[in-house]
């Protein structure tokens, strides 16, 4: 197992791996007569380079944690859930459903509610995959992508028929209530005498969001449940032989899961939008699959990918509002650090162990 | 290097002409993007149309994400772009609170209402050009089953299908109408393979001519239709010229001519609700060399008949859009 050492496997990979990515990157743009340099500045300034760029970047950055984070905790029991898509779905629809329910007097009320709902909402949609995989054995992977589209077509009959305001042309419910509106970071860090833009759409989902993260640490590395969920994913019989009950396992893991990915719609849904409207997700859920990936399944490692993923959808936006550079090439350009990071681990990693194993060698 | 040029290009403008903005109009395309070879496309023809004929640029941007929305406009608006154009419903509630933060700045909307003082907003009457391609359907068909195929399954698309019904049941009461959406997903726009099954499925229920109401996705019925060797009818741009002689008409909405307009307007742009319908020749029914065939005379003046009462107000088409419901199926 240590062939590297662990300082190789967390930093140095991920590192490689994007610097191929950027390289290709910049071929790419070559290849369509633009500047690489400028693009790559326009990327890093557009995306960092003040705090309305920060708002937007740690605004992305938000929902790839949570879709990360529940992708990771499926994963430590090795389950694949890739339901995260159609889990926030259904989390938007929870938090619609709360929001609109009543005339919320204060934000401080509603966000506790709008944080269960969505919690209930995801995890009621990954419990039933969930069940069929820990009883019957339908696998995971397929029942969560199934239950992808019946989500987007649950939300389609819903805000088509139902939720939408007589008279509007938008597929989308009514305006949350004013007392439903979440403080976005320029609200929060006025107090500290620190302007944050005003525009930016980051807001108190970003410190909840950290504090899943703190609490899916403690979660998988320092409870019973995680121990058990960590000791399942390793082998099962051995697990069993334990005295551990697999259905237990893969439904708890799978819960906590779905609420996590359900928990995305309080930023993108409450945070940003204030109103549900169809395709709110945006294939935050598979990111969130490359996000955990890269992070290597740890809230700490998918902390940073989100925030890197976070940086690269902000910067592309950039791209796109002031170049030429055609929105698919941009795609292509997110594509490819998702390839080298996620995809192609291996590339990377073998050539890297055999120098690890010869420099050993030598030593010895 | 060339956007810090535009950005102080932009507002060197600005301090000469001090008021009399001379900047650039910038386009906004909806997620489908702008080569949906349908509505966002159409959007591209016409601002392209602007700058071949006046020799001046523009700025665009197809999105990628909701939140890029307000993103795009609240950046257009602030580097001085004038006036800024949108084209899709999705806009709507963003632009009602950037608009009221940028009053200097003109925006135009297509297909939502915007009450807002610099607003324009563009919406066009489609259920009347689908009524009289519902009429042309009834006419040509053999069979008495025409069908429909949507997009996505959305507020619009039944506006359409709802004017095209009352238009199939106006030439021929006993006609049948067989109606299907692509699928509930935005992949609903561009998925011809599916358009194509839809449009077989169809003909094997005895449809005989079939109307496209579907972005990308009609790129397909219209292949599989003429395949088949049925009649179909295209939608927002004329695409009689995919299948010359087995295409019966085009429902052409005339998003082009809006874009157009908004841009050759500038920053003069005049603002108020701006709807065009059948009268403004916003929507309506394309005749052709490539269709010349198909259609005949008793065909043309049974809709051009339709068409003078529906402006002049004696045929009321129902509106799906004014109380979510349709009174023909």
């Amino acid at each position: 197992m240590d062939v590297m050492p662990k300082w190789a496997d967390v930093v140095l990979i991920p590192v490689i791996s994007l610097v191929l990515a950027a390289l290709l990157s910049t071929l790419v743009i070559v290849a369509i007569g633009e500047d690489p340099v400028a693009a790559v500045k326009l990327m890093v300034t557009g995306a960092l380079g003040s705090t309305y760029a920060w708002g937007y970047t740690l605004y992305y950055a938000t929902n790839f944690i949570f879709t990360g984070l529940a992708v990771a905790v499926a994963f430590h029991a090795r389950m694949f859930n890739i339901g995260g898509e159609g889990q926030a779905t259904l989390g938007g629809l929870g938090v619609a459903l709360i929001c609109l329910a009543l005339p919320w007097p204060h934000w401080a009320l509603a966000l506790p509610a709008a944080v269960v709902g969505a919690a209930l909402f995801g995890a009621a949609w990954a419990a039933i995959p969930a069940w069929l995989q820990a009883k019957r054995g339908s696998h995971i992977v397929i029942t969560t992508i199934m239950f992808n589209f019946i989500a987007a077509s649950v939300l389609n009959y819903l805000l088509v028929n139902v939720m939408r305001p007589t008279g509007s042309m938008d597929p989308a419910t009514a305006k949350f209530p004013p007392g439903a509106h979440l403080p976005t970071l320029h609200d929060l860090l006025a107090p500290f005498g620190i302007a944050f833009s005003r525009a930016a759409p980051a807001n108190i989902s970003f410190l909840i969001a950290v504090v899943a993260c703190v609490l899916v640490w403690l979660l998988i590395w320092r409870t019973r449940l995680g121990y058990e969920i960590r000791a399942q994913g390793h082998s099962e019989p051995a697990a069993v032989y334990a005295g551990i009950r697999p259905v237990r396992i893969i439904m708890a893991a799978m819960l906590v899961s779905g609420a996590l990915a359900g928990m995305m719609a309080i930023n993108n849904v409450m945070g940003e939008a204030e109103r549900l409207v169809l395709n709110s997700v945006e294939g935050a859920g598979f990111i969130g699959i490359a996000v955990a990936l890269m992070g290597r399944n740890h809230p700490f490692g998918v902390f940073l990918a989100a925030i890197l993923f976070g940086f690269l959808y902000q910067g592309g936006a950039e791209l796109a509002l002031w170049t030429n550079i055609p929105r698919e090439l941009i795609v292509v350009i997110q594509a490819l650090v998702i390839l080298f990071t996620g995809a192609l681990d291996n590339m990377v990693r073998m050539p890297l162990e055999k120098l690890f194993l010869a420099l050993r060698k030598d030593r010895a | 290097m060339t956007l810090m040029h535009k950005i102080l290009g932009t507002a060197a403008a600005f301090a000469l002409s001090a008021g009399a903005a001379l900047s650039e109009p910038a386009m906004i395309y909806d997620l489908g993007g702008k080569f949906d070879k349908s509505f966002n496309e159409a959007a591209f023809a016409g601002a392209e149309k602007w700058k071949a004929e006046t020799g001046e640029t523009y700025r665009e941007i197809e999105l990628q994400s909701e939140a890029q929305r307000e993103q795009a406009l609240r950046r257009f608006a602030e580097a001085g772009l004038n006036p800024i154009v949108m084209a899709g419903f999705a806009f709507g509630s963003i632009l009602e609170e950037v608009a009221a933060d940028y009053p200097d700045t003109k925006f135009a909307i297509i297909d939502m209402v915007v009450d807002a003082p610099n607003v324009r907003s563009i919406v066009f009457s489609e259920h009347e050009g689908s009524y009289l391609a519902g009429m042309m359907a009834a006419m040509a068909s053999k069979t008495g089953t025409v069908g429909f195929i949507g997009g996505m399954d959305i507020p619009l698309i039944r506006k359409f299908a709802c004017g095209y019904v009352q238009g199939v049941k106006a030439a021929n009461p006993d006609a049948t109408v067989i109606q299907n959406m692509t699928g509930t997903t935005p992949t609903a726009w561009n998925d011809p393979v599916k358009g194509g099954e839809l449009t077989r499925a169809q003909i094997s229920q005895g449809a005989d001519v079939i109307y496209a109401a579907a972005g990308g996705t009609g790129v397909g019925v219209l292949q599989t239709a003429a395949d088949e060797g049925i009649l179909s009818i295209g939608v927002d741009s004329n695409q009689n010229y995919m299948h010359p002689g087995q295409v019966l008409t085009s429902m052409v909405k005339r998003v082009d001519v809006a874009v157009y307009d908004a841009f050759m307007s500038g920053a003069d742009l005049e603002t108020g609700i701006f709807t065009l319908g059948l009268a403004q020749d916003g929507v309506g029914y394309a005749v052709d060399d490539n269709n010349a065939a198909l259609v005949n005379d008793d065909m043309i003046a049974a809709v051009e008949d339709a068409k003078a009462k529906i402006i002049s107000g004696e045929i009321v088409v129902h509106d799906y859009m004014t109380d979510n419901t349709c009174p023909v199926k």
